[in-house]
C-alpha cells in the first residue's frame, strides 16, 4: 500500500507540532536546572551562558530532598507490591469463578473512578484518627496510611485490567492443572501469572506512577517525618526565594527512575493495555 | 467491563455437571477468601468515607464540631441550600467553578482526544525514527505531575518565564508581558498545562487499539479506492468504538475531578478564572472550616459525574444493541 503525498504532509505536521509542544518543557526543566541562579532570575533566555552542576549539589540541603525521596520509594514500593497482589488475588476469583456478588463487586470497583477525591479526603482522615485512638494503629502522619491509601487507588483500574488479561488464557491451562492436582493457588502461581507477565508488569507501573505522583492525599496524611516528594518539593518555594534551578533540578532527578522505568516497559504496557483494558 | 462478563460466562463454566466435585465447599469458599483483601481495602478507603462523606453533608460540621464531629447537629438539607444559593457569594462562586470546569473538561478531553488520535494515525505505519517519537510523546505521561506542573509554573512566570519571553522579547505579538497565572490567562494556563499531561494517554490508548485492527482491512479498503480520510472514517474509527467509549468517559471523569494541576500550578491562591471544582471545594472546606457545605457541594459533584456517566452508557450501549440487533 503506497503513501499519498497528503498523508506524508499530515504526519510531518503532526509529529513535528507535538514533538515541539512536548519537548520544550522538557528542554526548560533540564537547561534551567543547569543554569545558576543568578542567571534565571535575570530573565529566561532559551540557550544557557554558565552551565554549571551545583543546583544538583545544593538541592539536597536546601530541602531535606533525600529524605522525601527515601519516603516516596518506601511508600511507592511497598504500596505497589501489595496493589499488585491484591489486584492478582481479585482478578483471579473475578476471572474464574461465578460466585454470588461478582457483578456488584466490579461495580462498585469501577464506579469508585468516579468519587471526587476531596469528598472522602476528610472523612477517611477522620476515621484514621478514630483507628488510631480506638486500635492504636497509627496511620495519621505514618507510611502505612499512606501506603494502604495508595494502594487502594490503583486497584480498581488494576482489578479491570487483569480480569480482562486473565480472561484471554484459556481455562483449558488451568483444567490441565487441576487434573495433575493442583490447587487453585498453584494454578495461580504456576499458570496464571507466567501468562499474565506483561499485564501484572503494566499494572505495577500504573500502580507506581499512580502512587509517585500523587499529591492531594501526601499533604493531608504525612508530617515532616514522613513527607513525600510531591509534597516537599513545593518546600523550595516557601523559602523567601525561589530556588527555580534546584526545584527544576530536584525535579528532574527524581522525574528520571520514572521515566526510565515506564519507557523500558512500553512495551508491556501497551501489550497490557491491548489484552486487558482495550478489548 | 460489564459488556464483557456475558459472552464468558458461557465459555467457562463454573461446576459443570458431569464433573464430580469432591472439593466442592472448599471450592465455593476460595473465590471470597482470595476477594477479601480487596474488599477490606476498598470498604476502608473508598466505600464508608464515602458514606461518611454523604452523612457530613447532612450535619453542621463547622470548626466548632470538628473536634467531635460526631456530635454534630443534622442540619438537613441546609448545606445543599448555601452551596446553590445565588444570592450568595458562596453559591454564585460554587456556580461560576462549576461552570469554569465544565468549560476545562470539555477542551482538555476534546483536544487530547484530537492530538491523541492524529499522533497514533501518524504512527501507525512503520517508518524510520517511528520509536523516537512514540518514546518523546509517552514522557508526559510518565512524568511525575508535580515535576512536569512545576515546569510550566515556571514556563508561565511573567518575568523570567519561557513563554513571555518567547511572546514579547522573541515574537513581538504583545507589547506588554500578561500575567498568565492569575487573572482571566490562568483559564488558559490550566487548560494548556492539562493537555499537555493528558493527551499522551489518549495516544498511548489508540495506540493500543490501533494494533488489533488488521492490516487487510486497510488493504481491502484501498483496492476499493478509498481516500485516507475515507479509510480513518470507516475503518480505524468504527474499529477503536470499543476503546472510545471507555477511554472518553474515565477522561471525562479524570479531568473533571482533577485536583492536582490546579493545585501545583496555583498554590493555594486559585484565580476565579482557574478555579476548578475539586480545588474549589477543598479551599472553601479548609478554607472556611465548614466542612458540611463542602461535602455538600461534593455531593452534588458526584450526582453530577453519577448523572453524565448514566447517561452516556446508556447510550453508548443502546447504541451497541441497536447495531447488533
Amino acid at each position: 500500500m503506497r503513501e499519498t503525498v497528503g498523508e506524508k504532509i499530515f504526519r510531518a505536521i503532526v509529529l513535528v507540532g507535538l514533538s515541539v509542544f512536548v519537548a520544550v518543557p522538557l528542554y526548560v526543566m533540564i537547561t534551567t536546572s543547569m543554569k545558576p541562579l543568578g542567571d534565571v532570575q535575570a530573565g529566561f533566555s532559551w540557550i544557557p551562558t554558565r552551565i554549571t552542576v551545583e543546583p544538583f549539589v545544593e538541592m539536597w540541603s536546601t530541602v531535606p530532598l533525600a529524605r522525601y525521596f527515601m519516603n516516596s520509594l518506601i511508600v511507592t514500593s511497598v504500596a505497589t507490591l501489595f496493589s499488585v497482589a491484591v489486584a492478582t488475588l481479585a482478578a483471579y476469583a473475578v476471572s474464574r469463578w461465578r460466585f454470588r456478588g461478582r457483578g456488584p463487586f466490579m461495580t462498585t470497583v469501577l464506579s469508585t473512578q468516579m468519587f471526587p477525591g476531596v469528598l472522602f479526603l476528610l472523612p477517611l482522615y477522620l476515621i484514621f484518627v478514630n483507628i488510631d485512638a480506638t486500635f492504636g494503629v497509627p496511620l495519621v502522619g505514618t507510611r502505612i496510611g499512606l501506603i494502604i491509601t495508595y494502594l487502594t487507588f490503583s486497584l480498581p483500574f488494576a482489578i479491570w485490567m487483569l480480569v480482562g488479561y486473565f480472561d484471554g488464557i484459556p481455562n483449558e491451562l488451568d483444567q490441565a492443572g487441576k487434573v495433575d492436582g493442583a490447587s487453585n493457588l498453584t494454578i495461580l502461581l504456576r499458570i496464571i501469572l507466567p501468562a499474565a507477565r506483561p499485564g501484572i508488569v503494566a499494572v505495577a507501573i500504573y500502580a507506581f506512577m499512580t502512587a509517585w505522583g500523587e499529591v492531594l492525599f501526601a499533604s493531608v496524611l504525612t508530617t515532616e517525618e514522613t513527607r513525600t516528594l510531591a509534597v516537599g518539593l513545593r518546600q523550595y518555594a516557601t523559602q523567601t526565594n525561589v530556588y527555580w534551578n534546584q526545584v527544576l533540578a530536584a525535579s528532574l532527578a527524581v522525574s528520571i527512575p520514572v521515566v526510565v522505568g515506564f519507557l523500558m516497559m512500553q512495551k508491556n504496557f501497551v501489550a497490557g493495555l491491548t489484552a486487558g483494558a482495550v478489548k | 467491563m460489564p459488556s464483557k462478563t456475558a459472552p464468558e460466562s458461557t465459555r467457562t463454566p463454573p461446576q459443570s455437571a458431569d464433573r464430580p466435585a469432591p472439593r466442592r465447599p472448599r471450592r465455593h469458599l476460595f473465590p471470597y477468601l482470595i476477594l477479601a483483601p480487596a474488599v477490606i481495602l476498598e470498604l476502608l478507603i473508598h466505600i464508608v468515607p464515602m458514606a461518611t462523606g454523604f452523612w457530613m453533608s447532612f450535619v453542621e460540621l463547622t470548626k466548632f464540631f470538628i473536634r467531635r464531629w460526631t456530635e454534630a447537629p443534622f442540619a438537613g438539607l441546609e448545606n445543599f441550600q448555601i452551596a446553590i444559593d445565588l444570592n450568595t457569594p458562596v453559591g454564585q462562586e460554587f456556580l461560576n467553578s462549576f461552570l469554569v470546569t465544565l468549560a476545562f473538561t470539555a477542551l482538555v478531553v476534546g483536544i487530547s482526544w484530537t492530538l491523541g488520535m492524529a499522533a497514533a494515525v501518524a504512527l501507525q505505519r512503520p517508518f524510520r525514527g517511528r520509536g523516537v517519537f512514540r518514546t518523546l510523546f509517552l514522557i508526559p505521561y510518565a512524568l511525575p505531575l508535580y515535576a512536569s506542573v512545576i515546569t510550566w509554573n515556571f514556563m508561565l512566570q511573567r518575568d523570567t518565564g519561557a513563554v513571555n519571553h518567547f511572546l514579547v522579547n522573541q515574537l513581538g505579538i504583545l507589547d506588554s508581558a500578561p500575567f498568565w497565572l492569575i487573572g482571566d490567562n490562568a483559564f488558559i494556563s490550566v487548560v494548556v498545562v492539562a493537555i499537555w499531561r493528558m493527551w499522551p494517554f489518549a495516544f498511548l490508548m489508540f495506540m493500543a487499539g490501533l494494533q488489533s485492527i488488521p492490516g487487510e482491512l486497510y488493504e481491502a479498503s484501498a483496492m476499493d479506492g478509498a481516500t485516507p480520510m475515507r479509510q480513518w472514517r470507516s475503518v480505524t474509527l468504527p474499529m477503536l468504538a470499543p476503546v472510545n467509549q471507555t477511554m472518553l468517559l474515565v477522561m471525562f471523569l479524570w479531568v473533571f475531578n482533577d485536583f492536582n494541576t490546579p493545585y501545583v500550578l496555583f498554590g493555594t491562591a486559585q484565580p476565579p478564572a482557574g478555579d476548578l471544582i475539586s480545588f474549589h471545594i477543598y479551599n472553601s472546606s479548609f478554607l472556611s472550616w465548614d466542612f458540611g457545605v463542602g461535602s455538600a457541594m461534593s455531593v452534588l459533584l458526584l450526582l453530577f459525574l453519577l448523572a453524565v456517566s448514566l447517561v452516556y452508557l446508556y447510550f453508548t450501549q443502546w447504541k451497541k444493541e441497536k447495531n447488533n440487533a
